[in-house]
C-alpha cells in the first residue's frame, strides 16, 4: 500500500510555534457539567480541564458517558448544568443573572469551528472527494476562496499520507484512509483543541496503526487533544493524563504510568483487568 | 387503421399546439409542487406539534381526494368561494397548474421526507462540528444526498404528472387530449387520433427517461463516475 502517513509534522510551522508559545493554562474546561436524556443522567457533575498541549485519554465502559462528554465539549449537545470554557471564555451558553441561556445556532456554529471533532464512524461526506471533504469547512465556514482552500486541503492530505487519494470518494477509501481524511478535515480549521471519539474502534485491526501514528504526530506537534479510546497502548504512550469514566463521572485522573500500574479505584482496576 | 390519417394526426397543428401546453403544464405544476413539497417535508419534521399536524393533514387530504375532483374543485368551486378568481385572468391553465401542483406536493412531500430520514445523522453532526450554519449544512451536505435518493421516485412522479395533465381536458384546457378529443368528435376516427395522442405521450416519456438517466449519472460518487464511458440510450433507460 502506498498510502502510509509520512513521518513529519502535520501542522504548519507557525501554528506549531503558536501552540508552543501560547500562555499555559487550560484550553478547554468542563466545570460541573451535567446532562440528562429524559430521566437518565448521563453526565453527573463532570469537571476537568485540558492544558495547552496536553493529551487526555478517556477510558471507560460503554454507557459511561465518554461520548456524550465529548459531544458536549464539541457543543453538539446542550448541557443541562455547568459550564464549558474554551480559552477561558464561556461557550455554548450565556449567563443572564442566575439563568443559563442557550446561544443561537449561528453563534454556536462559530464556536464549534474552533473545536476539531473526529468521529468513530468517520462521517465523511459521501458526495465529495477526499479533497472536497477537507475543503468544505474552509470555503463554507472560513470564507476561504476555492483555489486557496484547494491548496490548504491538498497540503494537509499529503501530510496525513493521502497524496495519491485526494480525488477519491469516501466509498473508495479504506477505513484508515477515511479516518485520516476526517482528521485532515478537522485540522485545516486550525482548531484550538481536537476531540477524538473512539477514532479507531470502527477500523479493521491492521488499519488502526496508520490512524494512531497520525494522532501521535499531532500530539508531538503540540496539539491539545481529548481522546476517548479503547487503545490502552496509545493512552499509555501518548497521553499526558488518563481519565476513567464510570456512570457519568470521572473516577480517575492520573498520569499514564500511575493509571495503568497503580490505579486508585477498585472500579478502574476491574476495568483494566477486563480490557487487558 | 388508416396510416395516412395517423400520420396527418401526428403532424397536425392541433396536436403540436396541444403538446406545448402539456409540456408547459407538466413542468410548471411539477416544479411548483416540488417547492411546496420541500416545505411540507420540513414541516413534517418540525418540533412544533401544530406545524407537523398541519402538514400531515394537507398530505392526508390531497392524497385521498381524486385528482379529477381537485381539478374540478379548483376550476369550478374556487371562484364561487373566492370572488377575486371570477375574472377572465383565472384561466383553465392556471386552474390546472394550481390543482396539479397542490396534488403533486402531497406525494412529493412523502418522497422528500423519506429521503431526509435516509440520510445518516452523522452527516449533519459532522457538518455542524465543522462550524457550518444550518442553511449551509442543508445546501452543501444534506441536499446533494437528498437529491440522489429521491431521483428515481421523483422521476416516477414526473411521469405520472405528465399523464395527469390529460385530466385538464375536462376543464377545457387545450392540451394533447383535448385536441385529440375535439378531432375525434369531428372525424369519428377514434383509433387514429387516440393512437397519435398516445404516441406523443410515449415520445415525451422516453425523452424524459433519457434525461433521468443522464441526471442519475451525475450523482454517481466514484472517481470514475464523471468520465465513465457513456452507456447506450437503451442501457441508460434501464432496458438493457
Amino acid at each position: 500500500m502506498s498510502a502510509q502517513p509520512t513521518p513529519g509534522q502535520l501542522l504548519d510551522a507557525d501554528v506549531i510555534a503558536e501552540l508552543h508559545a501560547g500562555a499555559p493554562g487550560p484550553v478547554i474546561e468542563a466545570i460541573d457539567v451535567s446532562k440528562r436524556y429524559g430521566r437518565n443522567e448521563v453526565l453527573s457533575g463532570v469537571t476537568f480541564e485540558v492544558d495547552r498541549g496536553d493529551v487526555k485519554a478517556i477510558l471507560g465502559p460503554s454507557g459511561s458517558g465518554k461520548s456524550t462528554l465529548l459531544r458536549c465539549l464539541a457543543l453538539l449537545e446542550p448541557i443541562d448544568r455547568g459550564e464549558i470554557r474554551l480559552d477561558g471564555q464561556l461557550v455554548g451558553a450565556r449567563v443572564a443573572g442566575e439563568r443559563r441561556i442557550a446561544l443561537p445556532e449561528r453563534i454556536l456554529a462559530g464556536q464549534r469551528s474552533e473545536i476539531g471533532m473526529v468521529f468513530q464512524r468517520f462521517n465523511l461526506f459521501p458526495h465529495l472527494t477526499a479533497l472536497g471533504n477537507v475543503m468544505l469547512g474552509l470555503t463554507e465556514v472560513r470564507g476561504v476562496g476555492k483555489r486557496e482552500a484547494n491548496d490548504i486541503a491538498s497540503t494537509m492530505l499529503v501530510r496525513v499520507g493521502l497524496a495519491d487519494r485526494q480525488r477519491f470518494f469516501p466509498s473508495e477509501l479504506s477505513g484508515g484512509q477515511q479516518q485520516r481524511v476526517a482528521i485532515a478535515r478537522a485540522l485545516v480549521m486550525k482548531p484550538k483543541v481536537m476531540l477524538f471519539d473512539e477514532p479507531t474502534s470502527a477500523l479493521d485491526p491492521e488499519l488502526v496503526g496508520e490512524v494512531l501514528r497520525v494522532m501521535e504526530e499531532l500530539a508531538r506537534d503540540g496539539m491539545t487533544m481529548v481522546v476517548v479510546t479503547h487503545e490502552t497502548g496509545f493512552a499509555r504512550d501518548v497521553a499526558s493524563r488518563v481519565l476513567m469514566m464510570d456512570e457519568g463521572r470521572i473516577i480517575e485522573d492520573l498520569p499514564p504510568a500511575e493509571f495503568f500500574d497503580a490505579p486508585r479505584s477498585e472500579r478502574t482496576r476491574r476495568f483494566l483487568d477486563a480490557v487487558r | 387503421m388508416d396510416l395516412q390519417l395517423l400520420l396527418d394526426a401526428l403532424t397536425s397543428k392541433a396536436l403540436r399546439e396541444g403538446v406545448v401546453v402539456t409540456i408547459t403544464l407538466t413542468i410548471v405544476s411539477f416544479v411548483a409542487g416540488l417547492v411546496l413539497a420541500l416545505g411540507l417535508a420540513l414541516m413534517r419534521g418540525s418540533r412544533f406539534r401544530a406545524v407537523r399536524a398541519a402538514a400531515w393533514t394537507y398530505i392526508w387530504v390531497f392524497r385521498a381526494v381524486p385528482t379529477l375532483v381537485q381539478l374540478l374543485f379548483v376550476w369550478n368551486a374556487l371562484p364561487q368561494l373566492i370572488p377575486a378568481l371570477r375574472g377572465p385572468g383565472f384561466t383553465a391553465f392556471i386552474a390546472a397548474a394550481i390543482a396539479l401542483a397542490l396534488n403533486e406536493a402531497a406525494y412529493a412531500a412523502e418522497i422528500i421526507r423519506g429521503g431526509l430520514l435516509s440520510i445518516d445523522d452523522g452527516q449533519r453532526l459532522a457538518a455542524r462540528a465543522l462550524g457550518m450554519r444550518p442553511g449551509s449544512v442543508f445546501r452543501k451536505v444534506v441536499a446533494p444526498q437528498l437529491v440522489r435518493v429521491i431521483i428515481p421516485p421523483t422521476a416516477n412522479d414526473f411521469i405520472t404528472m405528465l399523464k395527469l395533465t390529460s385530466l385538464a381536458s375536462v376543464i377545457s384546457l387545450q392540451e394533447v387530449m383535448a385536441h385529440a378529443q375535439a378531432q375525434v368528435s369531428i372525424t369519428f376516427r377514434f383509433a387514429e387520433w387516440y393512437t397519435a395522442a398516445a404516441i406523443y405521450y410515449l415520445v415525451l416519456v422516453s425523452i424524459f427517461m433519457a434525461a433521468q438517466a443522464w441526471f442519475e449519472r451525475r450523482y454517481v460518487w466514484t472517481s470514475q463516475g464523471a468520465d465513465r464511458p457513456r452507456r447506450s440510450i437503451l442501457g441508460g433507460m434501464g432496458l438493457r
